[in-house]
């Protein structure tokens, strides 16, 4: 075979890493993401005339760990079914014996391209609430995402929110499922530096991603529950809300509180955190932020606005009246 | 779940590289030598600023010391991947040689081994003309292709061995094909090597699982844990995107 050319490696590559789906009812399209452990790719499911998305682990796993957690990861999204989270149609082995699962393809923008279009911060609190949506289900069906960020959530063109990649999700009640995801920190070292960023599959990283990631996971804690993902929450709304001018004292608070960095400091779970956030959309007070008589006076005259421009206008007209005549 | 994924067990280069039989010792020397010499090579000249010979005899003397000083049997895969480790080492023995005022041909006994130099020469006096990649990543780039290009070298021979040299040559022009252009569609390739269509799509397939199993197995070989293992995968695969 002949001698290989700087640009072949990256072709030769892609090669090694495309799934042999021969033994499936799938046939292969295109790569459409990397990351992690492994590639996801598009696949025609030519059964049900659909496209489909096969995620497909690409690192040796000779003790199996990588192999068990995408399964675990399949199982997560089996069970979570809502139309917030994507759901899994197939689960099986390549004939390498390499595992992979197919599931919905989402097309759509990640959630920070498509709260940038968005003017209003209405409009952006209203696009987070529908974020916490999904994520309070898994909840309470006892699964912790882990990774929230933006590049997991896509809105789809409908507007609908979807959560993707539960690849490193802890199952905290496992009724159905084996075992938990993995948790905590491996030893450091040159790993730390070289393993990615996004969804930290690697071993000798902390999973989850800086930014996002909650002091106690970041630290490789035992027991991370919830309030790692309010956490992640908190981060997200601020990144989602950035743009927007003036956030305001409330909204700051809100994002104070939902990521704290000591855990019970937080809001108790993604319920409250989203309760606080309709109540700064419908104009009431926050939880998070004890309001000074002025910031009431000011919350009240926002809220009330045309009540009391209504108000202000008799008024203006009885004087106008009294002035005329009363002379 | 493992099996077929990878073998059991991996026959690294640095356990063989210890080895009592010098039998073993020499086969782990020559898959180093097969993956190594062109990115030390191009490292020499690259971050050292060596001329051709003297980068040329720097790499024949590196593999040499490798084996006089019993460099491998220093290598601790928790602290370092094999790569870094002899990347540092190359770095140490070009430091020394600058060191010594006139430095003496040594070769401790080992005959020279039978490289291409001259080809990595035009190679890297072609890539001199773009430069702008710090010499880590050009040796990992080096190391990347020298992996790809001994795990076709031993795909050719595995599937040739196996009356499957149809595969080889599907795999070359199918997946190897001239850059940019899309591949030739699969009814093409059948006429002209005369199979069905599903011969080609089963003889890419076996060739990819099969370069896959060979590429893996040489990683495998030259890493000293599963971190490692994983981690030069990572690299070599691009599954973080690189």
């Amino acid at each position: 075979m002949r001698a290989l050319a700087g640009e072949d490696v990256g072709r030769l590559a892609r090669a090694l890493r495309a799934p042999d789906l021969s033994g499936t009812r799938f046939l292969l399209l295109r790569e459409i993401g990397r990351g992690g452990m492994g590639s996801v790719w598009e696949a025609e499911d030519p059964e049900l005339a659909r496209s489909v998305a096969v995620k497909v682990l690409d690192l040796p796993d000779e003790s199996g760990d990588l192999a068990a957690r995408l399964r675990l990861e399949a199982r997560v999204l089996a069970r979570l079914e809502h139309p917030g989270i994507v759901p899994v149609h197939d689960v099986g082995n390549l004939p390498d014996g390499r595992p992979f699962y197919a599931m919905k393809l989402v097309r759509g923008e990640r959630l920070d391209a498509a709260a940038a279009r968005l003017a209003t911060l209405p409009e952006r609190l209203r696009l987070f609430l529908r974020v916490c949506e999904p994520v309070a289900f898994a909840h309470a069906r006892g699964v912790v995402h882990r990774d929230l960020k933006p590049e997991n959530v896509m809105v789809g063109p409908f507007g609908e929110v979807l959560v993707l990649d539960w690849g490193i999700a802890r199952v905290l009640s496992d009724a159905g499922l084996e075992r938990q995801g993995r948790t905590g920190a491996e030893p450091a070292g040159e790993a730390a530096q070289t393993a990615p960023p996004a969804a930290g599959t690697a071993a000798g990283s902390v999973l989850g991603t800086p930014g996002f990631m909650a002091p106690e996971q970041a630290r490789g804690e035992d027991g991370v529950d919830q309030r790692a993902d309010v956490f992640a929450l908190g981060a997200l709304l601020a990144a989602l809300v950035g743009e927007t001018v003036p956030a305001g004292r409330r909204l700051a608070a809100i994002v104070a509180r939902a990521t704290a960095a000591r855990p019970e400091e937080r809001y108790a779970d993604v319920p409250t955190l989203a309760a606080d956030v309709t109540r700064l959309l419908d104009g009431e007070p926050v939880t998070a932020h004890r309001e000074r008589a002025w910031e009431r006076a000011a919350r009240f005259a926002s809220r009330h606005r045309v009540a009391l421009l209504l108000v202000a206008a008799y008024l203006a007209a009885r004087a106008a009246i009294l002035f005329v005549y009363g002379r | 779940m493992s099996g077929g994924f990878f073998p059991p067990t991996r026959a690294s280069v640095v356990e063989a590289a210890r080895s009592a039989d010098a039998g073993e010792r020499r086969r782990a020397l020559e898959t180093l030598v097969a993956a190594y010499w062109r990115p030390v090579y191009r490292h020499v000249r690259r971050k050292w600023g060596k001329g051709h010979e003297e980068a040329a005899d720097l790499t024949q003397e590196f593999f040499a010391e490798l084996l006089e000083r019993d460099l491998l049997t220093r290598f601790d895969p928790s602290k370092a991947r094999l790569r870094t480790y002899l990347r540092v080492c190359v770095d140490g023995l070009v430091a020394n040689a600058e060191k010594a005022a006139a430095r003496q041909k040594r070769g401790g006994g080992v005959s020279p081994l039978s490289l291409d130099f001259e080809g990595a020469r035009e190679e890297l006096e072609r890539a001199l003309a773009s430069p702008g990649e710090s010499p880590e990543r050009e040796f990992e780039k080096e190391w990347a292709r020298s992996v790809l290009e001994l795990g076709l070298a031993r795909l050719e021979l595995a599937l040739a061995g196996r009356g499957k040299g149809i595969a080889a040559r599907l795999f070359e022009i199918y997946d190897l094909g001239a850059e940019g252009e899309p591949p030739p569609p699969y009814a093409a390739l059948a006429e002209r090597f005369g199979v069905s269509v599903s011969d080609v799509t089963n003889g890419l397939s076996l060739a990819r699982r099969e370069l896959r199993r060979i590429v893996l197995g040489l990683l495998g070989e030259m890493t000293g844990s599963e971190e490692e293992f994983r981690l030069e995968a990572r690299t070599l695969l691009g599954v973080d995107g690189s």
